[in-house]
């Protein structure tokens, strides 16, 4: 077993009794953002494409869930289902238009195309404009396992994040992963070796939209609402801030990142205020400038050394 | 007179405020592309300049009783001299980085101004008087002009005009522009680049600020005027493409005159509309109207 593989199993064991400790519904966001976080890791750290539009993709699978959850005769692993399709079926399109530029237009082309999303959240008319969609039933699950009690709900959640997380991880430790590092490193000698970088990127960028959007349909399932929160610009932003955070490129990083994050922000709501989004801000700064390497990143840099 | 059903008078009114969008558009995509070419950032603290200059503005004239004209000259140069700080305390760290860092930097620092405007100023937009000398309207036979949209169309235009020649026709803009193309040969040539870099992000900091203080009577003046604005004008950047100077004016202006037909013919659409042409300029011409690709 390598490190890897034992950290993780640590981090099992900790997530398994977390919510005999910890308050559950707190846990299963930390679960979400972390799972959102290491889908857009997936893109960023792995393919090297800064995505600042993701919220776009988490909010589709948020308001698509919560939409079947309570207007559509459907149980929560269908409607589940549904939002990651939808957030699928969006990152295919905006996928498609963002690959066509590279670097730091590609940031600005998804968080341009994820305002789209924001604006149509707030027009259309079954989204609930500016008060979102509210009292989203969680629903019983195969019919059985009743969901509005917040420990079964915890274990689901933390069902379909290990699985969410083991994508990932098969994904960027199998041919197609090393590929896409690849294109990471060096786009031109990738393409020069004969592979069709549009079409790798593609993949990544839509299983990317794909998991971030079941990220959000487990939220709205969890929380019972999906709002304008979840499409608006500051959510991207706050994917990246968790990610960098943790760690960029790394594998357990956005879920350290996450933690913090998520914590940080709960912690502080009730005592400082508006004062949150300075303090955000002032962490992204401290760490571009600082802190590249993330805490994960940098963790893992001592313990190379020694 | 009618032109598609629509009165020929609303229709001129929605292309006078469609230039006045396109003015701020044209300004600010500018900066970005001026910055972005010597310093190789995008800089996301552009909308938040734009907002801070609105602001020193507004303050100005609530608490210390500085005009419009004082405020329009003044304003930008303290802005200006603010972000040729920012430049040399934060930015100058990351020259040797990648790209993304820049963006991610400035982003952090737009959340930090404008979430301290947030919690002095609340969300509520506050009015800005038009200066005496430019209120009231001028009947022109055919449309009834506001005089002071007139103004900001006229002035932004007369400053983005002033800023291709002085990059494009002046020694100072040959060192610019040679600077853009290779740094470390301008530098071994003499010319200090890294004096040159701080006073263009401090040039673009003050561009955006002067756009601020045009539009603190056309719109409520609040913290989140920013960045609503610079996601529009990154979408701008994208459809004008970042190479060519009277590109970005054209673009900036041609795509609020196209947002401000939308608002007359199909108004749930306005706020969308430039994102769906950055969309399909991206399946015809990926590289942006006048943008090479690089």
């Amino acid at each position: 077993m390598t490190r890897t593989h034992v950290a993780f199993l640590v981090l099992l064991a900790a997530l398994l009794a977390a919510p005999f400790f910890v308050y559950p519904v707190l846990m299963m966001k930390v679960l979400c953002f972390a799972l959102f976080a290491c889908a857009f890791n997936l893109l960023l750290g792995f393919t090297g494409l800064l995505s600042f539009g993701h919220a776009a993709f988490l909010g589709t699978g948020a308001y698509t869930t919560g939409y079947a959850m309570t207007h559509l005769p459907v149980t929560p692993e269908v409607a589940l289902i549904l939002g990651t399709l939808a957030a699928a079926a969006l990152g295919v399109v905006f996928g498609g238009l963002a690959i066509r530029r590279q670097g730091i237009y590609f940031a600005m082309i998804t968080l341009a195309l994820a305002q789209m999303v924001y604006f149509f959240c707030l027009q259309a008319p079954f989204t609930g404009g500016e008060d979102g969609l509210q009292g989203v039933p969680r629903g019983v699950l195969f019919g059985f396992l009743d969901l509005r009690d917040d420990m079964m709900m915890y274990y689901v959640v933390l069902a379909v994040c290990v699985a969410g997380f083991f994508t990932i991880y098969r994904t960027i430790n199998s041919p197609f992963g090393q590929v896409l590092k690849a294109i990471r490193e060096n786009e031109p000698r990738a393409l020069s070796l004969g592979y069709d970088v549009d079409r790798y990127k593609l993949v990544a960028f839509v299983l990317s939209a794909a998991l971030a959007g079941l990220a959000g349909a487990t939220k709205t399932l969890v929380l019972g609402f999906a709002t304008l929160t979840d499409v608006h610009w500051a959510t991207s932003g706050e994917v990246v801030l968790m990610t960098l955070v943790g760690g960029v490129g790394t594998v357990l990083g956005p879920i350290a990142g996450a933690v913090i994050i998520v914590v940080l922000q709960n912690e502080l709501a009730d005592k400082v205020g508006s004062w949150v989004t300075v303090i955000m801000g002032a962490i992204f700064v401290a760490t571009v400038l600082a802190f590249r390497r993330g805490v994960v990143g940098e963790i893992a840099a001592r313990l190379g050394n020694k | 007179m009618e032109l598609f059903g629509i009165p020929i008078q609303a229709l001129l009114g929605q292309l006078l405020l469609g230039l006045v969008n396109g003015s701020f558009y044209a300004m600010l995509s500018l900066g970005l592309a001026v910055i972005f070419g010597l310093l190789n950032i995008i800089n996301f603290a552009h909308g938040a300049l734009y907002m801070m200059g609105a602001y020193a503005a507004w303050i100005g004239l609530t608490y210390f009783g500085v005009g419009y004209w004082t405020s329009l000259l003044l304003v930008p140069l303290i802005i200006g001299a603010f972000g040729m700080l920012i430049e040399r305390a934060l930015l100058q760290w990351l020259y040797k980085l990648d790209h993304l860092y820049g963006l991610l930097l400035t982003f952090g620092l737009a959340l930090i101004i404008e979430g301290t405007y947030r919690h002095f100023f609340g969300v509520s937009g506050q009015p800005y008087p038009v200066p005496e000398q430019l209120s009231g309207a001028t009947n022109l036979g055919f449309m009834i002009l506001p005089n002071y949209r007139a103004w900001v169309v006229a002035a932004s235009l007369t400053l983005c005009i002033a800023t291709w020649f002085v990059i494009e026709r002046t020694r100072l803009g040959a060192y610019l522009r040679a600077g853009t193309e290779n740094p470390k040969l301008v530098q071994a040539f003499g010319i200090n680049v890294p004096l040159m870099v701080t006073l263009t992000y401090g040039f673009g900091a003050a561009l955006a600020a002067f756009a601020g203080v045009l539009a603190a009577p056309v719109i409520q003046v609040s913290p989140l005027m920013g960045s609503n604005l610079i996601i529009v004008v990154f979408a701008v950047v994208v459809v004008g493409g970042m190479g060519s100077i009277l590109g970005s004016i054209a673009t900036g202006l041609g795509l609020g005159v196209i947002e401000g037909f939308t608002k007359v013919f199909y108004p749930e659409a306005s706020a969308t509309v430039i994102f769906v042409i950055m969309a399909l300029v991206l399946l015809i011409r990926p590289a942006g109207l006048f943008g090479r690709e690089k």
